[in-house]
């Protein structure tokens, strides 16, 4: 897996804390103000960043994701313009960058291209969400292997010999979706959520972050003793959807939410 | 000789297009669904069940029907129609919603939906649900909604519930969008029915399967009618549906000509049309890898179509493999020209066709007259017009008023 994804479930391992992992769309409002937004939350708590590629047409986002992605093309945010972002990031945080996306952008933009130069800006995996493990060939041919995984997707929906088959091939960390449905969505039951993470466990020994419908830190607490992660997106994206355009307030408002989020994962430890 | 009727692999590969690009959420249900699917097709009773249906409920076999009066107009090859325009609801699109749903109800599920452009694959939906007592969800582009009142109106008679989607351009690309996402989240007990050759793995191979008796029925009429085979076979393509199931069964007949007629808009070189195999590049859209109207950076493009059903910036990943292929000639036809197929096929045959299928009548007419009276062309009317008539006069109106006569 990636050294650095290693080395930060190790130390959170250690510390007895869940890890929490924020997603934002790139380049949402526009590219200057998302380097701000994205600056803001690496630096006040996040620990790992799931860092979206705007898609025209993103089929498993709810509506505020949506939105978030349409407008950051509409700002002409592109895979390289994202690219970009993150070799900027990258100079002001060490927290993993995971690229999140639908394949076409990246099928787009040429996989030899994409491999190189996600290397060169340093990132740490590419979480692709519409790329089951039938079809990823394409792609992981073109990872440098240990240095950029494929993160992969378990869904409540997929049976144990599925569960089976896709850690096989699986790096980084594995993403459970806790519910059927888009992003952004009401939560699953704790109940739900313990049987999915109990159901992987059983099978592998990377790090589980568990995401879809966590939007308040108490809900993140509630999910933490169960994960070694929390993906917190649409809560996040919010901030940006009724923030200024230009973004200076929407970076405190964010800052301050992913503050919120990490004393909550770090009171959840110290009980 | 390539024997074009191998494809799709197991894993729903229409050679390098196809497959399956669909969130986790979804993968098992698709997986339980090609199970399904293979288990149907191969249980002579769930056939036999499947063509009860066509025959005594659709109304099939829908005629080979001689166009003699275009023909004379044409003054070259002779001129067939395939009138699924005769089919229960007027359209192709109840051949494939009758099999899904028959599939659906030996799956033990009670809940099906749809997206729709034009509005007929949602009518037909929502007749087999209310035929077969199954709830029923449709899914429409607002902007649809506004342009095919008619099938919105007919849905709701049926019963179906019709969510008019806002997202995007409210067209039947952000329908199909939404569609998935609802899919995902009522995936235990709903089936979705897909309803073109286009989504991810069965669908492509389902759909085409549903719809293959167009081409099998237009064969045996053939042969019974000329003895012989058509020179040439024209279908329009949006999704792609009518085009699959008409060409499917003469791919290995290489002495027949197949043609697909997608929508040229205003115009190949404007930019609005939904000519996307003629103009787009290879990526992946709702599941498929296939042709698809996109920019540089791989974000889609809005299609543009006088006709609502061929308005889609995809296309089924087998039409794109059997382009490559060379078996199969595209074509692209403009707005102008499917208005003007569409009246004279309504004064010179007494029959209004959907502004789709116009498409492929204006494209057989433009290759009837190029070719000699000996040459027979079979034309699939994939559904009739009434759905389309305030739009075209309309857009007819318009027409008249830039050029005056």
């Amino acid at each position: 897996m990636s050294e650095r994804l290693a080395r930060h479930f190790a130390q959170l391992r250690t510390r007895g804390e869940s890890a929490l992992i924020g997603f934002l769309t790139a380049g949402d409002p526009n590219p200057e103000a998302s380097l701000a937004i994205l600056s803001a939350a690496c630096e006040n708590g996040l620990d790992v960043l799931e860092l979206g590629i705007p898609f025209s047409d993103p089929t498993v986002d709810g509506p505020i994701i949506q939105a978030a992605s349409q407008r950051a093309l509409k700002a002409g945010m592109t895979v390289a313009g994202v690219l970009t972002l993150a070799r900027r990031l990258r100079q002001r945080t060490d927290i993993p960058i995971v690229l999140f996306s639908y394949y076409n952008p990246l099928l787009q933009y040429g996989l030899p291209k994409l491999a190189a130069d996600a290397t060169e800006a340093d990132v740490d995996g590419f979480l692709v969400v519409d790329l089951p493990p039938e079809e990823s060939e394409e792609l992981t041919l073109h990872l440098p292997p240990g240095r950029l995984p494929l993160i992969r997707l378990i869904a409540p929906t997929t049976p144990p010999e599925r569960i089976d088959q896709i850690v096989q091939n699986a790096g980084g960390f594995l993403y459970l979706i806790s519910r059927t449905g888009v992003t952004g969505s009401v939560p699953a039951s704790r109940e739900a959520i313990a049987q999915l993470t109990a159901r992987v466990r059983e099978r592998t020994n990377l790090p589980l972050c568990v995401g879809f419908g966590i939007r308040t830190p108490e809900e993140a607490a509630a999910v933490a003793g169960l994960a070694e992660g929390v993906v917190v997106g649409s809560a996040l994206v919010q901030l940006v959807a009724t923030g200024t355009p230009d973004g200076s307030g929407t970076a405190h408002q964010v800052a301050e939410a992913v503050r919120r989020f990490k004393k909550a994962l770090r009171a959840r430890s110290n009980q | 000789m390539t024997d074009y009727r191998q494809f799709p692999d197991e894993q729903g590969h229409f050679g390098p297009f196809g497959g399956r690009y669909v969130g986790e959420t979804l993968m098992p249900a698709l997986l339980e669904l090609d199970r399904a699917r293979r288990d149907a097709m191969a249980d002579p009773a769930f056939l036999a069940d499947y063509r009860r249906v066509l025959h005594d409920y659709v109304g099939r076999p829908t005629p080979l029907d001689f166009a003699e009066r275009l023909t004379a107009e044409c003054g070259g090859a002779r001129l067939w129609l395939k009138r699924e325009d005769l089919a229960h609801t007027g359209a192709h699109k109840i051949n494939n919603t009758v099999g899904q749903a028959l599939l659906a109800r030996r799956m033990g599920k009670k809940r099906l939906m749809a997206e729709t452009g034009a509005g007929q694959h949602g009518v037909a939906t929502a007749t087999v649900a209310a035929r077969f007592g199954m709830s029923c969800a449709i899914y429409m582009g607002a902007e649809d909604v506004k342009r095919q009142a008619p099938n919105v109106h007919r849905m709701r008679l049926l019963g179906a519930e019709v969510v008019s989607v806002t997202a995007g351009n409210a067209t039947l690309k952000d329908a199909m969008n939404e569609a998935m996402r609802a899919w995902a989240e009522h995936v235990e007990d709903t089936f979705y029915v897909i309803g073109s050759v286009a989504g991810p793995h069965p669908y492509p191979v389902m759909v085409r399967d549903f719809q293959r008796i167009i081409g099998e029925e237009t064969r045996r009429q053939a042969l019974e009618t000329f003895g012989r085979l058509p020179n040439l076979l024209v279908a329009c393509v949006g999704g792609g549906s009518n085009a699959m199931g008409f060409f499917y069964e003469f791919l290995n007949d290489p002495a027949v000509e197949l043609l697909g007629v997608e929508a040229a808009g205003h115009g190949l070189q404007t930019g609005r049309h939904a000519a996307t195999l003629c103009r787009g590049r290879i990526g992946v859209l709702h599941g498929a890898k296939s042709y698809l109207l996109q920019n540089a950076d791989g974000q889609v493009e809005e299609a543009y179509s006088i006709s609502a059903g061929l308005d889609y910036p995809g296309v089924g990943p087998e039409h794109a493999l059997l382009k490559e292929l060379g078996r199969i000639r595209y074509t692209a036809v403009p707005d102008r020209a499917a208005l003007d197929a569409f009246q004279r096929l309504a004064r010179l045959e007494g029959i209004i066709p959907a502004l789709e299928s116009a498409h492929a009548v204006a494209a057989a007419i433009a290759e009837a007259s190029r070719r000699s009276s000996d040459q027979i062309l079979a034309v699939c009317l994939s559904g009739r017009g009434d759905k389309d008539l305030a739009h075209a006069e309309a857009a007819i109106r318009r027409l008249e008023e830039k050029m005056p006569r």
